[in-house]
């Protein structure tokens, strides 16, 4: 069975069981794998894609859902690799083992999009989903601050 | 420059690996690893000249740097290059890094025990420095001068007098006549370039755009993803297999039986059943329809309450002593005030966010190829040789980047079952573990039980220090005659107890495994650097004394410590205590300076403290102080963190940095929440909900670090951050509240 949906701006079809959590169906069958796999059940954040816009953990998220929908991974967050929060994140040197960096990447995308100037709050709140084991953490708080243009 | 040889054009080819002129290089990049940061015209190469195996420089004016280590988050594929790219001359931008295979000629490639800097400095800047000397001693003898009026600087030879000027590209033909030197003079620290500098990371453009690629990213053709069920209890037995409903699921190509796991387990197959599909989720599918039934084996009573009190008990009770000073029955017999105390720390899982992965298959030849996240490719090279039956050189392994390590991809058991299922089912496999298979089947940091004594006299001054520690050896997972700790374990914070204590007495007490023991990031110091720094805050309190000046106090006078004297069996990881002293001027300088930097001694509101920490471990010197509130609820806050590192030399001091900040979150996990515990032989946590970790919003606003400025030879980096911070915090949390916490994870102590 195939499913519909536009993946990270081509429309595609891809040919997976519905039941198939987007991300094996994004990983194993779309062949895309900055999408990563940490605990399958929504627990990690390291899984995290944009749905129609929307923060969403791929590993709980069954194929069938996303169908006639938008699914943005970070191979599509921009086209070189230059959105303000992967700058950020590359001018204070935020990744250690950068496994989870996808997943928080694309958490504080959707964060600053939906609040273009988020309080330390703003952050706990839209961030706390995404675990770094490496402990990361203090770093990505100032790289999200540093995205929105505040250089303090 | 002397001993520069000139070698024949054909050695010249088979060194650098071509059949033929002409061959292109760029082959060599068949890496899965993230490229240089400049990849640069690879195409126009046509020779290189390699002066040692971690050098290679091409005639496009590309130096090919190789990392022998591998990848786990403390930055080596940034910090190494920069050692060979300075003592070289090498421009940053005209490096391209090849990330190593496994194979014996790069030496020691166990990325283990923090050694990466420490032990492989030297190596690092011989193997630039001699490959420096090699491009000069081809442009002298290009040029017809002496090598001594020729300097490298900036990827080209330049002879002053005459003005003349060679880039290292254009060096590559001449170079190929001569053999390298084997030793050359270092730079002085004045001249370097890159090292003690904060180069940004080679990897992070990769890490941030998805392409970046872990054990976990491998793809093959034709390959199979396999999912693998074992028996809840480690060393227990498969006793019968219903694969019908497995095989009917979608995706799934095959059901295969691995082979019963052997006593002691080493990193071999630990058994279990197979489904192999697809795709990663037929293969889970397929998994989770198979009936099995399980023998649970020798381990099948382990109850880890039971086990707790056992091991406190076996603490409780004289032990084997291991180093004795003075004689401490008599101190404490003396003394005006006795105390006495257990301190308690489970077991923990690594829990690294890539669990292990690894791709493998079986060639035409027999051989077999591997591409895994790990820390250690020689090891994993002779493990799936020995799983195969195949010579260790028959087995190629590409580590590929790793999504953390923290000791848990030391270990390639599951390299191993790629390897025996690429054979068994005829097709490239890729093993990945689920997070449940990650926590219940790794190889766990030790449960552990130590009792402190102590005697003070009536200043308050401690006049005898006993310590006993009982934990299940690391040993236990290669020798089934493990019966308690040995003595490499010993050097991590037993036998080089810093104390200015008269008389000291260290013993061990037994305790026997029943999991696959293994390391987490700094090993046994985790635990007995909390009990050492607990204890200590504790007589701080009992006589009356500032924790800080206690601590300075109870570490005396600056000297340099050898625990041998007193009968220890210290091996100070593997270094020379000439180079490497414990050097107690060192450790109370780290106190000072982290108090310093906290603020130490200002007024703190109600229920907030502050709690102090210090210890040296893998040759370098941590301090750090935690700033910790409880509300109404029991919610324990760390607010601000301090740490302060003497490690010496350092490399890149934004690294340090990293591994310092994460270190302390590192330290917060296991001292908040990290447990493990066993029922009936089987761990009964399974994911971030039952062993959670720190996040965003439990994160110190600010986790403060200061780098000793030192040129002493460069100790450990990775770990060593990791010790003070649970004490730092238990000892804050006394401060803050007056309740003493000798037991981890502190939500056992009902905070939240």
């Amino acid at each position: 069975m195939a499913v519909e949906f536009e993946l990270n701006g081509e429309q595609i079809n891809l040919d997976a069981d519905p039941a198939m959590p987007l991300l094996w169906a994004i990983r194993d069958i779309a062949g895309l794998t900055g999408t990563k796999f940490g605990c399958g059940k929504a627990l990690c954040g390291a899984c995290t894609v944009h749905i129609n816009g929307q923060p969403m953990r791929s590993c709980v998220l069954p194929l069938s859902a996303v169908a006639g929908g938008v699914v943005t991974t970070i191979e599509g967050l921009s086209e070189s690799g230059d959105h303000p929060v992967q700058v950020a994140w590359r001018e204070l040197n935020v990744p250690q083992c950068g496994y989870c960096q996808s997943g928080q990447i694309m958490s504080a995308a959707a964060l600053l999009e939906r609040k273009p100037k988020p309080t330390d709050a703003d952050i706990d709140a839209a961030m706390s989903g995404n675990i770094c084991r490496c402990g990361t953490y203090t770093r990505i708080r100032k790289a999200i601050h540093r995205a929105t243009g505040d250089q303090s | 420059m002397s001993e520069l040889k000139k070698i024949d054009r054909r050695e010249f080819m088979k060194r650098t690996g071509q059949a033929g002129g002409g061959l292109v290089l760029a082959l060599t990049f068949g890496s899965a690893c993230s490229k240089a940061p400049q990849p640069g015209p690879v195409a126009k190469a046509t020779a290189s000249i390699a002066p040692n195996v971690y050098v290679n420089v091409r005639d496009d004016g590309i130096v090919e740097i190789y990392c022998h280590r591998s990848e786990m988050g403390q930055g080596i594929r940034t910090s190494l290059p920069q050692i060979i790219a300075d003592e070289m001359e090498a421009d940053w931008d005209k490096i391209e890094l090849i990330q190593a295979t496994g194979d014996a000629k790069y030496g020691d490639q166990n990325t283990d025990g923090s050694t990466s800097i420490r032990k492989h400095f030297d190596l690092l800047r011989n193997a630039g420095a001699t490959a420096r000397d090699m491009m000069i001693a081809a442009a002298a003898g290009m040029w017809g001068v002496p090598a001594e009026e020729c300097v490298a600087r900036q990827h080209a030879v330049h002879h002053e007098a005459s003005g003349k000027s060679a880039g290292f590209g254009d060096l590559v033909d001449a170079a190929s006549m001569l053999q390298a030197p084997t030793s050359a003079k270092f730079k002085s620290r004045d001249d370097y370039r890159y090292i003690g500098k904060p180069m940004d990371l080679i990897d992070g453009r990769a890490m941030t755009t998805g392409t970046a690629m872990y054990g976990i990213d491998t793809v093959l053709p034709d390959m199979l993803y396999a999912s693998i069920e074992r028996c809840p209890a480690f060393g227990g037995s498969l006793l019968s297999v219903d694969d019908t409903a497995a095989r009917a699921i979608a995706g799934v190509v095959d059901v295969i039986k691995l082979p019963e796991p052997s006593s002691p387990p080493m990193f071999n197959l630990q058994g279990g059943v197979a489904v192999l599909a697809n795709n990663t989720w037929s293969a889970e599918q397929g998994r989770k329809a198979l009936k099995l039934e399980w023998d649970r084996g020798r381990n099948a009573e382990y109850d880890s309450d039971k086990y707790k009190q056992a091991l406190i008990e076996s603490a409780s009770s004289p032990g084997t002593v291991v180093l004795k000073r003075g004689d401490v029955a008599a101190a404490i017999a003396a003394a005006d005030t006795v105390h006495e105390a257990i301190y308690y720390a489970p077991h923990l899982s690594q829990a690294p966010m890539e669990p292990p992965s690894a791709v493998a298959r079986i060639d035409d030849d027999g051989h077999c190829e591997c591409w895994a996240c790990t820390q250690d490719p020689q090891t994993a090279q002779q493990t799936v040789a020995g799983t195969l039956g195949l010579e260790q050189n028959q087995v190629k392994v590409n580590v590929t980047l790793l999504g953390g390590g923290f000791g848990r991809k030391s270990k390639p058991d599951f390299i191993a079952e790629a390897a025996w299922l690429a054979r068994e089912s005829g097709k490239p496999v890729k093993v990945t573990w689920t997070r449940e298979d990650d926590i219940r089947h790794g190889y766990l940091h030790a449960v552990s039980a130590q009792y402190f004594q102590a005697g003070l006299d009536a200043e308050g001054k401690t006049t005898g220090w006993l310590h006993r520690t009982s934990f299940p050896s690391i040993f236990s997972t290669f020798s089934n005659e493990a019966t308690g700790p040995r003595e490499f374990e010993l050097d991590l914070g037993v036998l080089d107890n810093p104390y200015d204590v008269e008389n000291l007495q260290l013993e061990t007490c037994d305790a026997k495994a029943h999991v696959r023991i293994g390391w987490l990031r700094s090993v046994c110091n985790v635990y007995h650097a909390f009990g050492l720094n607990g204890f200590a805050d504790e007589l701080a309190h009992l006589s009356g004394a500032d924790p800080k000046d206690h601590l300075l106090k109870l570490i005396g006078p600056p000297r340099q410590i050898d625990p041998s004297e007193s009968g220890g069996n210290y091996t100070n990881y593997g270094q020379p205590l000439d180079m490497h002293p414990i050097d107690t001027g060192r450790l109370s300088a780290i106190v000072e300076k982290v108090a310093d930097m906290a603020g130490w001694g200002r007024d703190m509101p109600d229920g907030r403290g502050l709690g102090i920490a210090v210890h040296r471990s893998f040759l370098s010197y941590v301090g750090a102080v935690a700033e910790v509130s409880v509300d109404e609820n029991g919610k324990l806050v760390v607010h601000e963190m301090w740490t302060a590192i003497d490690a010496g030399t350092v490399i890149n001091p934004d690294r340090v940095t990293a591994q310092m900040e994460g270190a302390g979150i590192f330290g917060m996990s296991l001292a908040l929440h990290g447990e493990i515990t066993a029922k009936d032989g089987a761990i009964v946590q399974g994911n971030f909900d039952t062993y959670p970790m720190v996040r965003m919003n439990e994160s110190p606003i600010e986790i403060h670090v200061h780098i000793a400025d030192s040129d002493a030879p460069p100790g450990g980096v990775g770990e060593p951050g990791v010790p003070p911070i649970a004490p730092a915090i238990v000892n804050a949390y006394f401060a803050a509240t007056g309740n003493r916490v000798r037991e981890l994870p502190l939500r056992k102590a009902g905070l939240t």
